[in-house]
């Protein structure tokens, strides 16, 4: 394949057909359009379906129906999108229905500032919806991670039954960069569908830790689907033994997982006391003032998180111990440097905030690192 | 009956009066129906919701689908509770947005009946962007809208297709806001099929049902019903079965209806029953298939 100049958006539409994602529902709304446009040109080449729907509760709603019907499903859209499609997000973690949601943020709260960049959705994309629920949210850094992290995206959604956060910014999204991307032919995406009757199917089986395959409607399993706290077999319960088990199977199935589901880069330098930790646009940030300190002859831990949700606690608690200081650039006024604190503690973090739209500089780390 | 039900009435069990041995699985009509689960079902006593169910079965049944190819997909409230007791593929969404999920599903399962199962508030209200949108792209689903005049669950709120002046829970002095007309609604957003009955009418039910089913583009049935408990009981209109009768006296059929003269038509505030649109326009599913043809193709 040969090296492309491509935007970080284009690069999410790529994954997605990679991915064997073969159906799309959105919205127009700035800086998410072009994965929408990309797609809805791409999707029927490799016999996919694209729809623009009539509002972003609407694109939510779809994927999940189409989910359900057995494609591979995405939307894409930005803060007051994302806002409105956070109670059908719930319903999926619910109902356990695999989807991708791509968020490329923008400064807010509200219509804010449309065409400028912000980290401000950490905790929208945690904890946006109402009630205890798994989540899974990954944070490209560059146009190329914004393609495996898609693809990585679907893996993760179909295996553990659950809806996937591609959180990107308005910076990643927008900014071109050259990239190779992979022979799409070399990607083989695993199938955890129930795709034809085979003997007898429990649709939500309650076996700790256990993640029930779902069986695409239409295949002969006709079984019930619902928002409502439900029993093995899907229908709606108020019995305590049948919600109980629900609620510990469900909010510890990524838990027991989280090998595979956290990713995150580690750049350590041996005998260093002091961390840059960061995701997203404000990690390239935090590389190039990695770069700069270490060019003065600092020591300084480089750290990367790909995955923000579920937040990797045990390897940032390992960072806490290794170094005296954690410093965290980030778009918004600390919302992952809440969670870094949690685990290390408020007197180790040094917040670097910034949420007018602009980004965290590398001055303004190197001077946290200072003092 | 069991021994103790009988017991308790001192009744004798009269093997005459059973039903025959496997009487459920020699009916092709009840084996839409979920067996295992949920029955009785939530509605009230004399609720006419049950009633849409029956001629939707048999609606259902009279197409000879079979239950595999049949999906129902519903939002919240009283009628969307309707698939847990129907031996389909059921799909039980958010508030409003069962078009919307419907939508997602028909076009990953083009293959499939997916029909809509909505109330008033459902449909109307919180979904009605939804409802005007899947008109207007003619999307071969079916929408089944149960209009009850009211927000059953949430106990007798008005809605969009309350009456004016009738009372609510939330309209304790009166419904100031003129009702949606439901068929009007479909019909200028674009829908293929749309027919209107009322839960006494049920046979003319089944058969806009079977009608609307069939039809291969967007279909709406709107099923007029009643809340005797709530809205009934704030407009003392008596009980469920007076409630009932009523629709036979407060409606009219088409044919009668479009033999009265310009005068009386004008001053008719009856409810109209009939099928008010059929044509055939290009399926937003098949549109898509022949789009995938064409780019596949080589075509721009």
């Amino acid at each position: 394949m040969t090296i492309k100049l491509m935007q970080g958006n284009e690069a999410i539409g790529w994954g997605a057909i990679a991915a064997g994602c073969r159906f799309y529902a959105g919205y127009p709304i700035t800086p998410s359009t072009e994965v929408a446009e990309i797609l809805s040109r791409e999707l029927p080449k490799v016999g996919g379906k694209f729809i623009q729907m009539e509002d972003e509760i609407a694109s939510m709603a779809a994927i999940i129906g189409a989910s359900v019907g057995g494609l591979k499903s995405m939307t894409a859209t930005s803060g007051p999108g994302f806002s409105l499609m956070q109670e059908n997000i719930g319903y999926a973690a619910m109902a356990e229905i695999p989807c991708v949601v791509v968020d490329v943020q923008r400064l807010g709260p509200s219509t804010g500032q449309p065409t400028a960049a912000s980290q401000g959705d950490v905790m929208q994309a945690r904890w946006g919806t109402h009630g205890d629920h798994p989540i899974i949210a990954l944070a490209p850094t560059s146009v190329r991670q914004s393609f495996d992290l898609t693809v990585r995206a679907f893996e993760l959604s179909e295996k553990y039954r659950t809806p996937v956060i591609l959180l990107t910014d308005e910076i990643v999204g927008h900014m071109r960069e050259p990239v190779e991307l992979p022979d799409f032919a070399t990607i083989h995406p695993a199938e955890y569908r129930v795709t034809k009757k085979d003997g007898e199917y429990i649709p939500f089986r309650n076996e700790p830790g256990d993640v029930p395959p779902l069986a695409n409607f239409g295949v002969g399993y006709r079984y019930h689907i619902t928002g409502l706290f439900h029993d093995p077999q899907g229908f709606s319960t108020q019995r305590l033994d049948e919600i109980d088990p629900w609620i510990e199977r469900v909010n510890t199935k990524l838990e027991k997982h989280l090998d595979e589901i956290i990713g995150l880069e580690e750049d350590l330098q041996p005998g260093a006391k002091t961390a840059i930790l960061s995701y997203g646009a404000s990690a390239r940030t935090a590389r190039h003032a990695m770069k700069l300190a270490r060019a003065c002859g600092q020591k300084v831990d480089l750290v990367t998180l790909l995955t923000v949700w579920p937040f990797p606690e045990a390897q940032v608690e390992a960072l806490g111990e290794r170094v005296d200081r954690i410093v965290v650039p980030e778009m918004n006024l600390g919302q992952l440097a809440y969670e870094v604190e949690r685990m290390v503690g408020r007197k180790k973090v040094r917040r670097i905030t910034r949420a007018n739209g602009e980004m965290v500089t590398p001055q303004m780390v190197l001077d946290a690192m200072e003092n | 009956m069991d021994d103790h039900i009988l017991e308790a009435h001192g009744l004798e069990l009269d093997e005459g009066q059973l039903p025959p041995e496997n009487w459920f699985e020699r009916s092709e009509t009840l084996q839409k129906l979920r067996k295992n689960k949920k029955f009785p079902t939530i509605w009230c006593s004399g609720c006419g919701i049950g009633v849409v169910m029956g001629a939707l079965i048999r609606a259902i049944d009279h197409l000879g689908l079979k239950n595999d190819d049949v999906a129902l997909v519903a939002g919240i409230g009283c009628t969307a509770r309707m698939p847990i007791y129907l031996d389909f593929n059921t799909l039980h969404t958010t508030h409003g947005r069962a078009l919307a999920f419907a939508t997602g599903l028909k076009i990953a399962r083009p293959d499939m009946k997916v029909i809509a199962i909505m109330g008033d508030g459902d449909a109307l209200a919180i979904g009605g962007n939804h409802f005007i949108h899947a008109a207007r792209r003619n999307i071969g689903i079916t929408a089944l809208v149960v209009n009850n005049a009211i927000y059953g669950m949430t106990g007798g709120q008005y809605s969009p297709t309350t009456p004016l002046n009738g009372r609510a829970t939330t309209a304790p002095y009166g419904n100031i806001e003129p009702p949606f007309p439901v068929c009007d609604l479909a019909v200028a957003a674009g829908a293929s099929y749309v027919a209107r009955s009322t839960v006494y009418h049920a046979l003319e039910l089944d058969k806009f049902l079977s009608e609307a089913i069939a039809k291969d583009g967007f279909s709406v049935v709107e099923a007029v019903s009643y809340c005797h408990t709530t809205y009934g009981r704030l407009n003392k209109l008596g009980t469920a079965a007076d409630m009932m009768r009523a629709l036979k006296d407060t409606s009219i059929s088409q044919t009668a209806y479009n033999n009265l003269s310009p005068e009386a038509k004008a001053a008719n505030t009856k409810i109209v029953r009939g099928n008010f649109v059929n044509i055939d326009r290009p399926q937003y599913t098949t549109a898509y298939g022949n789009l995938i043809t064409r780019v596949q193709g080589g075509g721009k």
